[in-house]
């Protein structure tokens, strides 16, 4: 099987994030590989590792594809690390503040010149947080989307089947290959990389390629910002010890606030 | 006057408070109507569920297709309603299944799309709280038509009766969208409380509950309250991933938040400090989640929760 993870450099969710001319100054924050993305590359070593393996020789290859800055390499070469086999990064310069919209088309041309048989992403990033992604490219691409996923298992005779779990509930889906999957967090534990998988990551191939290589144009955001402010930093308020009376303190503060 | 699309939202086989309070963000935009889609033969009975909010028609579409293919098919015939009557904006519930309709919609019809807006004004703009609420954004979307998600419990829906008039549109589904099938669904477990996203008061419970969540529970069905944890607590299997607040859980906004025995970790504040009222009790008075509290009470939670919760009780009479 062909598996392709796509994966997002992003600020270190501890670091303090700041908006400059709209969109995210990426440029004065440690960045790291997003999180959610780690599960989405441990689910497809798992498939790979059930089902043939993707070592030299082996029936399966994982390949890393993402689109940012000539810095995401750090959060590519993470992935590679933990064992992907190869990786394909798209950087160019008119793709800063690009919308979601622009990066699935990105990907999508991506995906569909490898010709995967499945692809697996988080379920968001931790910057956005708009979860939008995955469902573009399965509707760009006319792939199955089997999204938010808790439990995946494949048939590489070309199928697969999940559990989808959210606020609305559990079903379980399947699709034929291609399809678009999207893993949850918990679906797996992450593994971290090896001494070896480090140095081997190094000698690893991340072909890097610009929007004219990619074969499509640039598409501006189509959503604008007008402006972006920091919320005034919430004050603390009243502070009590419990004595033995600090419920009744609580309940009398509530009480105040007509919150009960 | 122009015409605004809402994407009714249900659970079960009724509309939610989330169906009022994105036609009240819509009414600002022009005259609002509320797409319902159904299985065959259920759509009247849906739409009459739909009764509350300035809504001036209900769209009907009906076809088992939403059940067997799930968001590209829902996504699908409503690309298709919205090629077909051009709505001049389509708001959306921003949960996984609105962001996912909101994402598909937006490929389909060549349209901008914002997610999680917490207020939308006439003329489209929305209002964004990004970075954990620390960052208000303003933002419009300048091509196609604006798709945006509004997330549940942001805007005060005008709860007022409507009895809008009902239409039956045909259901227009490409193959693309039939392409992952459900074979199974199981709706949440609910346990009488509130939804979590939902909830006008949400108690929370973290590492300082070891394992225990009685207190906390008791506490917040005293309140009315949904239940949330933090990652600590899930980790540890204490209480269900799906009740989990914070950066990678649920991001709440509650007129009432309490945390119990959470430290507040950035990953958890990122969940829950728009919330209106905070309130925090931990028995260590250096918890940062102290700093953004409107009411702490330096205590053991043991202690505290079953005092207030006779309290509330006590005065309730």
């Amino acid at each position: 099987m062909k598996i392709a993870v796509c994966v997002k450099q992003v600020p270190d969710s501890w670091a303090e994030k700041k908006m400059v001319n709209g969109v995210l100054d990426r440029e004065n924050v440690d960045a790291v590989l997003n999180d959610l993305d780690e599960y989405a590359v441990e689910e497809a070593l798992r498939i790979a590792e059930a089902h043939g393996g993707n070592e030299d020789g082996g029936a399966n290859t994982v390949t890393v594809i993402s689109m940012g800055p000539d810095r995401a390499t750090e959060a590519v070469r993470k992935a590679l690390s933990m064992g992907a086999n190869d990786a394909i990064l798209v950087t160019d310069s008119a793709l800063a503040g690009a919308d979601a919209l622009a990066t699935s088309a990105v990907l999508s041309k991506v995906i569909s010149d490898g010709g995967y048989d499945i692809v697996i992403c988080g379920t968001e990033s931790t910057d956005a947080r708009m979860s939008v992604v995955p469902a573009m490219i399965s509707a760009r691409l006319g792939w199955a989307q089997l999204t938010f996923a808790s439990k995946v298992s494949v048939d590489p005779a070309g199928s697969v089947s999940i559990t989808r779990v959210t606020e609305a509930g559990v079903d379980e889906m399947s699709a034929a290959f291609p399809c678009v999957i999207s893993v949850v967090e918990k679906i797996n534990e992450p593994r971290y990389p090896s001494f070896k998988g480090i140095m081997a990551a190094k000698k690893k191939t991340i072909e890097q390629k610009d929007l004219a290589a990619v074969g499509v144009s640039g598409q501006s955001a189509w959503s604008q910002v007008n402006d972006a402010t920091p919320r005034p930093a919430r004050a603390a308020g009243i502070k009590v010890t419990d004595e033995g009376s600090g419920g009744s303190a609580l309940v009398d503060f509530l009480a105040e606030k007509k919150l009960i | 006057m122009s015409n605004v699309f809402i994407l009714a939202d249900f659970s079960g086989d009724k509309a939610t408070k989330t169906t009022a309070e994105l036609a009240t963000a819509a009414a600002r935009i022009g005259a609002v109507t509320a797409v319902v889609l159904a299985g065959n033969g259920k759509g009247a009975a849906l739409a009459a569920t739909v009764n509350q909010g300035p809504i001036a028609n209900i769209l009907v579409v009906e076809s088992d297709d939403f059940a067997q293919f799930g968001v590209a098919a829902c996504a699908d015939a409503l690309a298709n309603l919205i090629k077909e009557k051009s709505p001049s904006a389509v708001l959306i519930a921003s949960h996984a299944f609105g962001k996912e309709v909101a994402a598909r919609v937006a490929v389909l019809t060549d349209s901008g799309i914002i997610t999680d807006a917490v207020d939308v004004t006439a003329d489209g703009t929305a209002t964004q709280l990004v970075f954990g609420g620390s960052t208000t954004v303003h933002s419009k979307v300048s091509h196609g038509t604006p798709i945006i998600t509004v997330r549940p419990n942001s805007v005060e829906a005008d709860l007022s009766d409507t009895s809008a008039a009902i239409e039956n549109a045909t259901a227009n589904i490409g193959d693309a969208a039939k392409k992952s099938k459900v074979s199974s669904s199981q709706p949440p477990v609910k346990g009488g409380r509130p939804e979590l996203t939902e909830a006008n008061i949400v108690v929370s419970g973290g590492r300082g509950t070891n394992g225990d969540f009685a207190a906390v529970e008791k506490f917040a069905d005293e309140l009315g309250a949904a239940v949330g944890a933090s990652r600590a607590a899930t980790d540890a299997g204490w209480y269900p991933h799906s009740h989990q607040v914070g950066q990678t859980g649920k991001t709440v906004s509650p007129q009432l938040y309490v945390a119990c025995g959470i430290s507040g970790a950035i990953q958890h504040r990122a969940g829950m400090q728009t919330s209106k009222t905070i309130v925090v009790v931990n028995k260590d008075p250096e918890a940062p989640l102290f700093d953004i509290a409107d009411f702490g009470v330096i205590g053991d939670l043991f202690n505290v929760l079953p005092q207030a919760t006779d309290g509330i009780h006590a005065k309730k009479g």
